[in-house]
């Protein structure tokens, strides 16, 4: 299987009856990702922050008419705002990550651009076709995994992807090619004419994907792939989500709770929290946004450490938490030595030391724990260090 | 084109469904057996019944029952296909609603048109006379029964959130429609109060009509057959508006 037949409306922007508005609805919510290129192929602020990975090739997929966007969607339910006023441009062939704590609004939004759910106000175009006017068109340009099962358990896989294939008015001379080649994809072929009860969770969960991707459709949805599966499986879900996202100009959607899987497959990551997207860059450029790496070393007199630290100019944030002294640091790799010089010359002895640079945990906590650290509470710091010590 | 697609594949997942159960299609034909053999035989020769055979008197009243049944069960089954998460499957494809509704109907009611002719052959036990051609007179008043009937299960699908309402529809559906449908006793002689609620209900037109079919002369109508079809029809089209109504204003 190779690419995507070019869709009747996988045109360029410059025929597209879109290209004129775009603008005014670009700007996106808040911080991080403060400055849009569009139609702008060299993409130096991304390249020089995120080390260059998001900078595809020049021929420019950025050219194109954004796969998704959203104009101040939003949906409520009764006084609560589930997805708050969201714009957002997602482009083709990106592996986008929706990342947020239970109930922040991402199935809110997923729904919505699934077309399963009406936003209250505002729109979305989902490979260039209006949610909410034209759902029938975008309906055959996605597909979706859903985070709970949704597949005939009662049918074989063959039959289920057969049935999706009519659903989908997968033309019948390519029906079955297409079928093996996706039952190839996630290595299900022998297991074909199995009913479905018969598989494991996982089966069962790269039978959905290779169901989703049964009609070639722009964009995949994928709300927590790897839930409840083992660990094999997950590193098998993650090989199939970069095998298609290389060979079809695919672009992927994915909510996760699982930071490592964000961090690894996404080119970009969106933080939700109430309703609003509070964080959106490239893992990178996420991980590097939050100061720095973390110092952490132990020694008998750590406000002495602390202070020197301070006094130095070496860190700016220093705290001490039983007598092991935290600092964020720029660069912990170059600092560490001038850190043990520095307390050496002042006769602090260290006893130990440990490095960390930011993970996606420390980057989501930082965006949608923010009420933890800045209520200030003492109590609420030790429970932050223990949260973290027990992740070590 | 593209929606008489998904219309089919739907209408074929209900078939396929139904004929891999086996235990239902044993039980389907085993219910009837011990409707016409041990309940019929004692009504036969009970001196309240006289001037016919009882037995052939309620054959067509239990091919009512079973389609009644059947469809019921099948129709709320959409319930299951909400539970395991199939339904999301079928919601987010391209076909719309009431395509979706129309596919369902269609599948159900050929299992249900099954389970009602896989009680024909009894007909020869107990001797009633019926032919091929009386047969296939029957099967379009059988179509006509079922087609409404599984549009009620489908539209209480719909309506209930689970299974746990099953219950009340056997309550408050099943038996009352198949005890006032005159399938087991004579509306003839029954006081007017009883005689009047059966006329409300869609399924005393189908068992009267199956009966003038079967029975011949030994049975006097309580309406004219033209009467009858034309009640099922309209019953059919009410059903099949709201079914289809109450679906797509599902989730």
């Amino acid at each position: 299987m190779t690419g995507i037949p070019a869709g009747p409306l996988g045109i360029p922007p410059e025929e597209s009856p879109l290209s004129g508005r775009g603008s005014p609805h670009t700007g996106l919510t808040k911080g991080t990702y403060g400055s849009y290129f569009l139609g702008n192929p060299v993409m130096n602020r991304d390249t020089d922050k995120a080390g260059g990975r998001i900078c595809r090739d020049e021929s420019g997929v950025f050219v194109m008419a954004p796969v998704i966007e959203t104009f101040d969607l939003t949906r409520r339910f009764g006084s609560n705002t589930a997805v708050d006023a969201i714009n957002l441009r997602i482009e083709r062939g990106e592996v986008f990550g929706l990342l947020g704590p239970n109930g922040a609004g991402k199935s809110t939004l997923l729904s919505m651009l699934c077309t399963i759910l009406r936003p209250t106000s505002g729109t979305a175009r989902v490979d260039t076709f209006d949610i909410i006017r034209e759902s029938a068109q975008v309906r055959k340009s996605i597909g979706i995994v859903f985070q709970d099962p949704s597949i005939d358990a009662d049918m074989t896989a063959l039959e289920n992807l057969r049935m999706h294939a009519d659903l989908y008015d997968v033309p019948l001379s390519e029906q079955d090619a297409r079928i093996a080649s996706v039952l190839e994809l996630v290595r299900l072929e022998d297991k074909a004419d199995d009913f479905v009860h018969t598989y494991s969770g996982g089966m069962r969960r790269r039978l959905e994907i290779a169901r989703g991707l049964l009609h070639y459709p722009k964009v995949l949805f994928l709300d927590e792939p790897t839930i409840g599966l083992d660990p094999q499986s997950r590193e098998h879900i993650w090989e199939y989500i970069r095998k298609i996202r290389k060979q079809k100009d695919m672009t992927i959607i994915l909510t996760t709770h699982y930071m490592e899987e964000a961090d690894r497959l996404c080119d970009r990551i969106a933080i939700i929290d109430r309703g609003r997207i509070v964080a959106l860059d490239h893992p990178t450029a996420l991980k590097q946004g939050l100061g720095g790496d973390t110092v952490i070393l132990k020694t008998g007199v750590g406000s002495d450490l602390r202070d020197l630290l301070l006094a130095g100019r070496i860190s700016e944030d220093v705290t001490v938490i039983d007598g092991e002294v935290k600092a964020v640091v720029r660069n912990a790799n170059v600092i560490l030595p001038q850190i043990i010089e520095c307390a050496s010359r002042a006769g602090i002895r260290i006893d130990s030391v440990y490095l960390s640079h930011p993970d996606m945990n420390d980057v989501f906590r930082h965006y949608t724990g923010n009420e933890m650290r800045h209520d200030g509470v003492k109590e609420h710091f030790g429970r932050v260090a223990m949260m973290r010590r027990h992740r070590r | 084109m593209s929606e008489w697609r998904g219309i089919s594949t739907l209408w074929r997942r209900e078939i396929k469904k139904f004929l891999r159960e086996k235990p239902r299609l044993l039980n389907a034909f085993c219910q009837p057996l011990l409707w016409l053999f041990i309940f019929g035989t004692g009504m036969r020769f009970s001196p309240a019944v006289s001037g016919y055979n009882y037995q052939e008197f309620i054959f067509p009243g239990l091919v009512c029952q079973a389609m009644l049944f059947t469809a019921m069960f099948l129709g709320v089954s959409v319930i299951w296909d909400r539970e395991f998460g199939f339904l999301k499957e079928i919601l987010v494809s391209p076909v719309s609603r009431s395509s979706v509704f129309l596919g369902k109907m269609l599948g159900v009611s050929t299992d249900v048109m099954f389970q009602g002719i896989i009680i024909f052959p009894f007909a020869f036990l107990i001797g009633a006379h019926i032919d091929l051609a009386i047969f296939l007179q029957a099967l379009p008043v059988m179509l006509l029964i079922s087609a409404g009937l599984v549009c009620i299960g489908l539209t209480f699908a719909s309506l209930l959130k689970s299974f746990e309402g099953f219950g009340l529809i056997q309550t408050f559906i099943n038996l009352p429609m198949f005890f006032l449908s005159g399938a087991l006793f004579p509306l003839s002689t029954v006081p007017d109060w009883l005689l009047w609620i059966s006329y409300a209900n869609p399924l005393t037109y189908g068992v009267d009509a199956l009966r003038s079919i079967m029975m011949g002369s030994a049975w006097i109508p309580l309406f004219p057959m033209p009467v009858d079809i034309g009640v099922l029809i309209a019953f059919d089209a009410v059903m099949f508006f709201l079914g289809t109504y109450v679906f797509g204003r599902t989730e």
